[in-house]
């Protein structure tokens, strides 16, 4: 049985709009399977239908716009810090408090274990529904927040324990609260201790990673992205309001900013790309744990094959080099 | 600076009234704070700070190291860095005529003077943010500039003093600027380490990325009268929270009532500020 449409839908045609290219096709197999009933008369035209649709599935989530890995490091149902907690590590006793202010629930911090290693795990959490979203305060920490979080790093660097954090924030909380409890000098004590400290620290961005908020957690040895996060110096809305004075410019935004992994791979402002279950995390959360925790064990065993004077050398040149620059004036 | 000149001749021309209302414009500058009129000549003749009512004015990269230097000298270093556009950003316009436009407006290639000089007799390392350049934002050229001054003060073993007018992070250059935080703090992480001196002035605005990486990591935060210190922008702030800011949120005087500043110096006694608290630190 010849298909006309079969040579047209092939995955290396290049198509404008793979949505409805895939629809297509998947239209395609449906009729081919009507057509041949339940006897299935040509199962080897179905497997090569099959096969492209599976491609061309493949090709669209590799190829998403920014805009679209935004909404997906952003979806509601997109695993977030606790749920790689449960998935990943075992034992986990979460600390409270920076024993200066008060507790921060949009930041948890814990010890733990890895593959029955004694560590210590941090991370922002959103909410998955509004009770959780306001109680998390959607994942936006204020300064108390940052200072637990340093507060259990320390921990973990007094008693030699690796440290994980998995960012997932929209940004630091601008509230007045937050400003008069000095969130800028929380957040800038962070980076600065956080250069310092004699463990291994190993960062996966695992949805968003908005700015200062992100980064005050995200100073380490690694520094992992998961494939549809994305790492941002402001979000596409704000830029958008601030530069073309209309939060509709975000699609643009988020293309000129280059905030994909992909984009911060090639940058340099990154380590590694961890694939994510197709069609994004949130379909499969022990999936996503699954592909992210071979990574962890593959870097924190190579830190731990380095002196800690040699480790930190290395963490600092890697931020050193971030940033190029034209040394001498163009001609 | 042919502007004093044009001044003199306004006076001594036998112009009308009205015409010389067009030609004197823009010498006059409308005191933000006072709402009373000064001569641009005389807020420059005293580093713009109101003569009726002291309310400090933005200054200039090169004035500033004129007011904290001695005799007012100083080595530039890296003045050649310049930005490569890294991700080719346009917005309304392209960050590459933005870079040319601010170049030949202020003849800086970024938005810093990192130089090195003396502050009554002591030699430091003294950077100075100029607002001017693209609101003295910080992209990789600021952070590799400020990055380089603190290692050089590391390595000399000499005093750093960054006057910061930011701002915050530079979005053209996206996750770049961002990075740069990082980066600076690691150094002065190292600067630490090694128990030497930083000064960190704060002037209006110093607020965002520049605000949570080296302003307020010195072992000294200090600040002008009446600067918008912050994390957040205001506007951001009360998009956010849906209400009118309280008066003098995020002023030098919050900040220092709820413990985040050292001290708030006025413009005329930094340099005396600086030179004690560095004998201070280190006869
Ligand atoms: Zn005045």
């Amino acid at each position: 049985m010849k298909n006309p449409k079969r040579a047209s839908a092939s995955p290396k045609r290049s198509f404008d709009n793979p949505k409805s290219a895939l629809e297509t096709l998947e239209q395609d197999l449906e009729a081919l399977r009507l057509r041949t009933g339940l006897a299935v008369a040509n199962p080897d035209e179905l497997d090569r239908l099959r096969a492209d649709v599976a491609a061309l599935k493949r090709e669209f989530y590799a190829n998403l716009s920014p805009w679209q890995r935004t909404q997906l490091a952003r979806h509601q149902n997109r695993p977030y810090p606790l749920d790689y907690i449960r998935l990943l590590f075992e034992d986990f006793s979460e600390i409270y408090g920076d024993r200066l202010f008060g507790d921060d629930s949009a930041m948890i911090a814990g010890m733990a274990r890895f593959h029955g290693r004694p560590c210590v795990v941090l991370g922002q959490q959103k909410g998955r529904d509004t009770r959780q979203r306001l109680a998390r305060n959607f994942g936006q920490a204020k300064p108390e927040g940052y200072r637990k979080a340093l507060r259990v790093m320390r921990l973990a660097a007094k008693f030699g324990r690796p440290i994980f954090t998995l960012i997932d924030t929209p940004g630091a909380y601008p509230g007045i609260d937050a400003e008069e409890r000095g969130q800028a000098e929380a957040i800038a004590r962070n980076l600065r201790e956080m250069m310092r400290l004699p463990v291994p620290i190993l960062v996966t961005i695992t949805g968003e990673g908005g700015s200062g908020g992100a980064l005050a957690i995200a100073v380490g040895d690694r520094i992992h992205m998961l494939e549809n996060s994305i790492y941002s110096v402001i979000s596409p809305e704000g830029c958008a309001s601030i530069m073309w004075r209309d939060a509709g410019k975000a699609e643009l935004a988020a293309g000129a900013l280059r905030i994909t992994a992909p984009d911060l791979l090639s940058l340099g402002l990154i380590d590694e790309i961890i694939p994510e279950p197709e069609g994004g995390a949130h379909h499969d959360h022990v999936a996503a744990a699954a592909l992210l925790d071979p990574v962890l064990v593959r870097n924190l065993d190579e830190l731990d094959g380095l002196a800690v004077g040699q480790m930190l050398d290395r963490r600092y040149q890697k931020f050193r080099h971030m940033g190029q620059f034209f040394e001498e004036l163009p001609v | 600076m042919a502007w004093f000149k044009r001044d003199k001749d306004s006076i001594q021309d036998p112009v009308p009234p009205e015409e010389r209302r067009v030609r004197t414009e823009g010498m006059w500058e409308k005191c933000a704070s006072c709402r009373k009129i000064i001569w641009k000549k005389d807020l420059d003749a005293n580093w713009q700070v109101c003569p009726k009512c002291d309310h400090h004015f933005k200054l200039s990269a090169v004035r500033r190291l004129e007011l904290l230097l001695d005799d007012g000298i100083w080595n530039e270093h890296d003045a050649n860095l310049s930005s490569t556009d890294p991700l080719e950003f346009t917005d309304t316009r392209a960050y590459k005529q933005r870079l040319i436009d601010a170049h030949k407006k202020l003849g800086m290639r970024d938005a810093i003077i990192t130089a090195e000089g003396r502050i009554e007799g002591r030699p430091a390392i003294v950077c100075a943010m100029e607002f001017g350049f693209i609101g003295g934002s910080m992209g990789a050229v600021v952070g590799e500039k400020v990055t380089r001054a603190i290692e050089l003060a590391t390595s000399k073993r000499e005093p750093l003093v960054i006057v910061s007018c930011s701002g915050g992070a530079r979005m053209m250059e996206g996750t770049t600027s961002l990075m740069q935080l990082a980066k600076v703090s690691g150094a002065l992480s190292r600067l630490d380490d090694a128990r030497l001196p930083y000064i960190s002035v704060l002037t209006d605005p110093t607020t965002g990325g520049v605000t949570a990486s080296y302003a307020m990591l010195g072992d000294l935060n200090i600040a002008e009268p009446g600067a918008l210190i912050g994390f957040a922008g205001p506007r951001v702030i009360e998009q956010t929270i849906r209400q009118k800011l309280p008066a003098g949120f995020q002023r030098s005087e919050f900040l220092l009532q709820h413990g985040f500043l050292d001290a708030i110096v006025p413009r005329k006694e930094l340099k005396a500020y600086l030179a004690n608290a560095l004998n201070f630190f280190l006869s």
